[in-house]
Parts: structure tokens; C-alpha cells; sequence
């Protein structure tokens, strides 16, 4: 019998998950099952939607409405799924090649529509699946296989990219803050709107062993080491933040619902039917 | 669709347990666990020291494969 | 109650059939020329409950309806050539995750961005062909603005009844055109829903199969919790790398379609009984076939015509039979050649075929057919 948690919110007969040993992602699902335990949401009523890439395995091992779409394609879908029945609490899992490449259109316009979607992206900077290419969130000068002497594209950010397309809740945690995670998921859902929530995870196997970050232990003591709260944030220097990057909740700003605001149109439709 | 038969090499050290065919050696829960109650032997994680286990549920928390959590009332009643 | 005549157009007609069928979701990207399902789409859909999304793309817009039709709704997009090859992806998700939807094709002259407003039938293979992997099709080819309703229905009702991606073959002139329909009263139409799950929650196995090869569904959010996914999945619905587990998925979403091809096919014949000469036709061109039989046989020239109505699966037995007792079939496209194709494997045995073909955006006049008759006789 494994945990509690595990036994009441996984597909403990799925398990071992694929992830290779120290990947942040199991970690990351884990915290997001906490998330619905702590808000006690009723399973059946959790829709769970992925794209494809390591990230878009979670779904498999998490017993709720699972759906594993094509690449990039997951908030498409998601927003089919929550427009058709807003009743279904949706929470879409993606990664940033996932997320950002091949599906950055279908982001940005989700968070522009606002519409009632929890997004999880799971971050770890390199395309995994295919075997550790550059993906738009790895740093200017790592390197992917794709990158052998250097990746020469500016880096995304995450957060910032859907603030600035209209999500109205949006926050950033790391696998080793996985209590943060936790805690910006719930926000994040309870939020009536679009959330973001950018989970950093450490990609030992290929990022990590590309660009020389060491194995999982020293990925994660980097995600403890360099990040700084946003709180903490703003009390300090630009020089006791450089090289540091940014957690915790940033944006947190409610605006009108999509479907919400749909159902508004039907209802001052009733009976016009001709 | 519920499936209940789940397969486990499960050691139940009273405050910890642990999966050892879910372990994949990763040494993340030993490395961050504050007491050093836990340590990796032949890849896989194993009580070092129980007396010194205070429960902080950080190997938990912080475990990629939940092969490791906290005994006790909690996740003792389903079991 | 009386029934409803109307004047409508060929893409209005299509949402008016939708909505008969129980279509309450509709999400989609403008093109010309289907524009108009959407914008119908989005007049009506709320008024009677329903829900109109327009997506950012064209893959999205065939993504959040395979999304929608996942929670119990009925579910349909609309496109036009550019869009289709966008959205082919997706039709090969909704084919191995067996999810019901209709997506509309008013087909424009290709390739590329190629003839925006000219009709063309430029997409009649890539309907059968333009996803990757093995997959089961069904499509269907209206050739009028009543056509265009039935078929409609007959859509939805095969996309629910079979579990699949149902794809509406029109053309630009069918959409565009406008004609006197009767729209039947709602008890007169037949309409399939999918067969959901009585069983209980932990027992439901999400895709395996009944006698008819086609797995019961289950709505999202009614505690039937199950794994939907594009890789090859078992029973459960779960991914699996078992070869004989592949073997077995792939063989029965083929054979949904085969085995079930006398429920699905249908086709229209006129003047068949007697006729030496065949015209092989469908969407608008089928309609010029028509004058043109009309006009040679006010001649005394035996002209019959054959019309797949479903024309993927295709109706092979009955045009066999046919080709048996004609000299000659005759087979005008508004493509180089390509339902032709199908015509020549099955037929070159037992008469000619003879082609006609043109591609520059005009419709096929019927003294072309004429013409081209004349020209083999």
C-alpha cells in the first residue's frame, strides 16, 4: 500500500512512473496531488490534460479524467473540455518546448481569454523525450543536442509571457520547493480565471548532464540555492540578485471569466430561439 | 476504472517506508533529509538510523517515485 | 406541426442539420468558403444553450471540439483546404482515441492558399489519406443544399454510432449555393447517440470493444474516471508497447469501418437500368452529370450516373456491377484525378474509363460532359 496520497490520487498499478531516476516531474505531479487533496475536489469533477513530452506522461498515473492530447495541443483541447462542461475543474500539465514551441499560440490565447484553466508547466529547460534538445526556455549559451556549441536564443520566461498575455494568476516554484507548489496549484485553482503556475524541474539526464549541473542532488540544491522569493525579492540589491531567479506568487489579479461570461450571453438569449 | 491490486517490496520501518521497487537510487531524499535517518546502499534508499527519523515528511514531499513516506496514523489507516 | 420551408445556402443548411442532430458545440478558425457554418454557428449555438468558441488556429479549433465532444456533447468543426491539412493531426487523435466529431470541408482550390473562393474537389484524397498512420475514414460528399442537411445528420449520427471523426466533403459551390429546402420535423429524423456505460465505475473498461467493435463511451466529469490518449493503449486505455496489443487496436478502428461498410454506404444511381454510358460524379460536379444525362438522353444516348454518397468507404461492389454493363465510364473531377483513381483499380477490368478534369476554379459545365461523351463514343 503506498501513501495515503498516492493510494487516493494516483494510478498506483501505473507506478514506478517512466521519469528517469531524479527527474524533478514526479515530484512536481506529487505536489499538484496535494493540491486537490487539500482542496478536497471531488475526482470525478478533476479533469486532467496534457500535450506530449515527459511532462505529458503525468496524467497517465493520476486517477482522475485523464486526457494525453497531441504536442502543444493540450489547452485547446482543455478549453473544449471547460467550455463544454465549466462544472469539470481542469488543470492542464505541459512542458516548455510543449507549452512554449510547438503550442505558444494556443498559451498566450488561453490566458487571453482567461478562461477557468489551471496550467502547470513543467520547466526543465530541454526537450527529454527526444533526447535533450534546446527548447525556448533553456538559458542563452547551454547547450542541447541541437546546441552543440551553444543555444543562441534568448530564453522565454514563463511568467512573465503570461502575465503579459492576461492570465490572472501566475506564480513560479521549483521541485524542491514543492510545498510552494502545492500552494500556488490551490491559488491557481481557486483562482476563477487563468492561472500559470511554472513548476521548475531538473532534467538530470539531459540538461543536466549537457551543461555539466551535476546529477539530481546537485540539480535540486541549485533550485534551493539560487532561488529567491519574490517577497524576500524586494528588499534586496541588484547585485544580491544576480545569477538568482525569482519564486513565489507574482501576479494575482481577477478578472471576468470566459466561461462565465459565455453563460451570460446564453442566459440573455433564453427563449430567443427562433 | 479503479484498480486495487497494487504490488509492493514495501519494509515498513514504523516512522518510514519504504518502496524499494519504486526506488531508482536518485539520492534526493537522503541528501535533503535534515537528520540523516536515511541512507542509499547498493541504489537504493534504506533506514540509516530510525531513532533519528523525526518525521518531517521532507523525503516525502521530495520523493520523484514515492517510494518513501511516513508511517504513522495517517498512512497507517489505509493499510 | 407544419413543416419549415426555407431558402437557404449550402453552409447554412449544414449548421441547421448540425443543430437537428444535437450539435451543441461548435469551435473553429474563419476560412472562406465555410465561414458562414461558423458564423451561423455562432448566431445559434447560445440561443439554444450551446457553446460557439472561436479558436486561434485551425488546429486548436478541432482540438477544443474533440476536447468538448469528450464531456458528452456533440461537437463540429468546419474548414477549408488550408485548414483541413492543419487539422489533419488531430483527425488521427480523434481516429485511435475513438472520440466523436464531425469536421466540414468546403473544399477551395488548392494547394497552398491556391483559389480562396473558386470550388474545387482537390481533397477527396486527402480525406482518406492525409493523416499519418493506418486509420479508419468515413466521409461523405453532398451535393446540394438539402443533401447538404441529411448528410449532416448522417454525420453525426455515424461519428457517435462508430466512435470517429465523420469528415463532410463539400465544395465551395454546395456551400455557397442557395436552394428551397424542406427541413423535416425533428420526429422525422433519425438520430444516434453514443452508447454510454451502465456498468459500474470500476468495472468500465473505456475501450473495449461491444459486438460492433466500437467501445461504449463515458462523459468526462460522470465518475467513470478513464485515461484518454493518441499512443496505442490497451483495453484500459492505458499506453502499451505490446506488439499483439498494436496489432489488435489498429486492425479494429480499421475494421469498425469494414466490417460495418453495408451500414455506412450509400450512393445515388439515375438511369442506371439501361444505361451503356456511365458518369461517375459527386458534390457539385454530380449536378452538371445530371443536365447533361437529361440533354443526351433527350437524344436517345444511354447515359446513367453513379454518385457515392459515402465516399470513403467507397461504394466498390455496386460500381463494380455497373461496370460490367457499360462501354465506358466517364469520371469528371474538379481535380486532376482523383476519386478516378478508386474508379480505375476497380473497374479497369471490365469497361473504359475515360477522365475529365479541370482545375482553374470554374465549375464543370454539362456540355463538357457532353463534349467529352461525344468525344468516346
Amino acid at each position: 500500500m503506498p501513501s495515503q496520497l498516492v493510494e487516493q490520487y494516483f494510478r498506483a498499478d501505473n507506478l514506478p512512473q517512466i521519469w528517469c531516476p531524479g527527474c524533478g516531474h514526479g515530484i512536481i505531479t506529487r505536489a499538484i496531488a496535494a493540491a486537490i487533496e487539500q482542496l478536497d475536489l471531488d475526482p470525478n469533477k478533476v479533469c486532467v490534460v496534457s500535450g506530449i513530452g515527459c511532462s505529458s506522461r503525468a496524467p497517465g498515473y493520476l486517477d482522475f479524467n485523464t486526457l494525453h492530447t497531441t504536442h502543444g495541443r493540450a489547452l485547446a483541447f482543455a478549453t473544449g473540455i471547460k467550455l463544454a462542461n465549466p462544472d469539470l475543474k481542469v488543470i492542464v500539465i505541459m512542458g516548455d518546448g510543449d507549452s512554449t514551441a510547438i503550442g505558444g499560440n494556443h498559451f498566450i490565447h488561453a490566458c487571453r481569454r482567461n478562461i477557468d484553466i489551471t496550467t502547470i508547466i513543467f520547466n526543465n529547460n530541454i526537450y527529454g523525450m527526444t533526447g535533450g534538445q534546446y527548447s525556448p526556455t533553456t538559458p542563452k549559451f547551454d547547450k542541447g543536442t541541437t546546441a552543440p556549441y551553444g543555444n543562441i536564443d534568448k530564453a522565454f520566461d514563463v511568467c512573465d509571457l503570461a502575465g503579459a498575455a492576461g492570465a490572472t494568476y501566475v506564480g513560479r516554484a521549483t521541485s524542491y520547493h514543492a510545498n510552494m507548489v502545492t500552494t500556488l496549484v490551490k491559488n491557481g485553482i481557486m483562482n476563477e480565471g487563468f492561472s500559470l503556475i511554472e513548476a521548475i524541474s531538473g532534467c538530470p539526464t539531459y540538461y543536466g548532464r549537457k551543461n555539466k549541473k551535476g546529477g539530481p542532488v546537485d540539480m535540486m540544491k541549485w533550485q534551493k540555492d539560487f532561488a529567491v522569493n519574490v517577497t524576500a525579492a524586494a528588499r534586496m540589491t541588484p547585485e544580491q540578485l544576480e545569477g538568482k531567479f525569482l519564486i513565489g506568487e507574482f501576479k494575482n489579479k481577477p478578472e471576468p471569466e470566459y466561461t462565465k461570461e459565455y453563460q451570460r450571453i446564453i442566459d440573455s438569449l433564453k427563449g430567443s430561439d427562433v | 476504472m479503479k484498480m486495487k491490486s497494487i504490488s509492493s517490496n514495501e519494509v515498513n520501518h514504523g516512522k518510514l517506508i519504504i518502496n524499494t521497487e519504486w526506488c531508482k537510487g536518485c539520492g534526493i531524499c537522503t541528501a535533503f533529509c535534515p537528520t540523516k535517518a536515511i541512507e542509499l546502499i547498493g541504489e537504493k534508499v534504506t533506514v540509516a538510523d530510525i531513532d533519528k527519523c523525526t518525521q518531517c515528511g521532507l523525503c516525502e514531499l521530495r520523493c520523484p517515485d514515492y517510494a518513501i513516506y511516513v508511517g504513522g496514523k495517517k498512512n497507517e489507516q489505509k493499510g | 406541426m407544419s413543416k419549415k420551408v426555407r431558402l437557404m445556402q449550402g453552409n447554412e443548411a449544414c449548421v441547421e442539420g448540425a443543430i437537428a442532430a444535437g450539435m451543441m458545440f461548435y469551435s473553429g478558425y474563419p476560412i472562406t468558403p465555410s465561414t458562414e457554418i461558423a458564423e451561423i454557428s455562432a448566431e445559434r449555438l447560445p440561443r439554444i444553450g450551446g457553446k460557439f468558441i472561436q479558436m486561434e488556429d485551425e488546429i486548436a479549433g478541432i482540438a477544443a471540439a474533440i476536447g468538448a465532444s469528450l464531456t458528452g456533447v456533440k461537437t463540429m468543426t468546419a474548414t477549408s483546404g488550408p485548414g483541413f491539412s492543419l487539422k489533419q493531426e488531430n483527425i488521427g487523435y480523434a481516429a485511435i482515441a475513438e472520440i466523436p466529431i464531425v469536421i466540414v470541408d468546403v473544399q477551395r482550390g488548392g494547394p497552398s492558399t491556391g483559389q480562396p473562393t473558386s470550388p474545387a474537389q482537390g481533397d477527396m484524397m486527402q480525406a482518406k489519406w492525409g493523416t499519418h498512420g493506418d486509420h479508419p475514414v468515413i466521409a461523405l460528399c453532398p451535393s446540394s443544399v438539402k443533401e447538404t442537411f441529411d448528410l449532416t445528420i448522417k454525420s453525426f449520427n455515424l461519428a457517435e454510432k462508430y466512435r470517429m471523426p465523420v469528415l463532410l466533403m463539400m465544395d465551395e459551390v454546395v456551400g455557397h449555393m442557395r436552394e428551397k429546402i424542406e427541413i423535416p420535423d425533428s420526429s422525422e429524423i433519425e438520430i444516434i447517440n453514443r452508447k454510454k456505460p451502465t456498468c459500474s465505475a470500476e468495472e468500465y473498461l473505456p475501450f473495449k470493444p461491444e459486438a460492433n467493435l466500437v467501445p461504449l463511451m463515458a462523459d468526462f466529469g460522470t465518475g467513470y474516471r478513464y485515461h484518454v490518449t493518441g499512443l496505442v493503449h490497451d483495453e484500459t486505455g492505458f499506453p502499451s508497447n505490446s506488439t499483439q496489443v498494436a496489432d489488435d487496436l489498429i486492425r479494429r478502428l480499421m475494421d469498425k469501418v469494414e466490417v460495418n461498410k453495408a451500414d455506412i454506404i450509400s450512393w445515388e444511381e439515375e438511369n442506371t437500368e439501361d444505361a451503356d454510358i456511365l458518369i461517375f460524379a459527386y458534390g457539385c460536379v454530380a449536378r452538371a452529370a445530371k443536365t447533361a444525362i437529361k440533354m443526351l438522353r433527350e437524344k436517345g444516348i444511354k447515359v446513367g450516373l453513379f454518385r457515392p454518397i459515402t465516399v470513403w468507404p467507397f461504394p466498390e461492389e455496386r460500381l463494380i456491377e455497373l461496370s460490367k454493363q457499360v462501354k465506358v465510364i466517364i469520371a469528371p473531377e474538379m481535380n486532376l484525378g482523383q476519386m478516378v483513381l478508386e474508379v480505375e483499380r476497380l473497374c479497369n477490368k471490365h469497361t473504359k474509363i475515360e477522365r475529365l478534369n479541370k482545375v482553374n476554379g470554374e465549375i464543370i459545365y454539362p456540355e463538357e460532359i457532353i463534349a467529352k461523351i461525344q468525344e468516346v463514343l
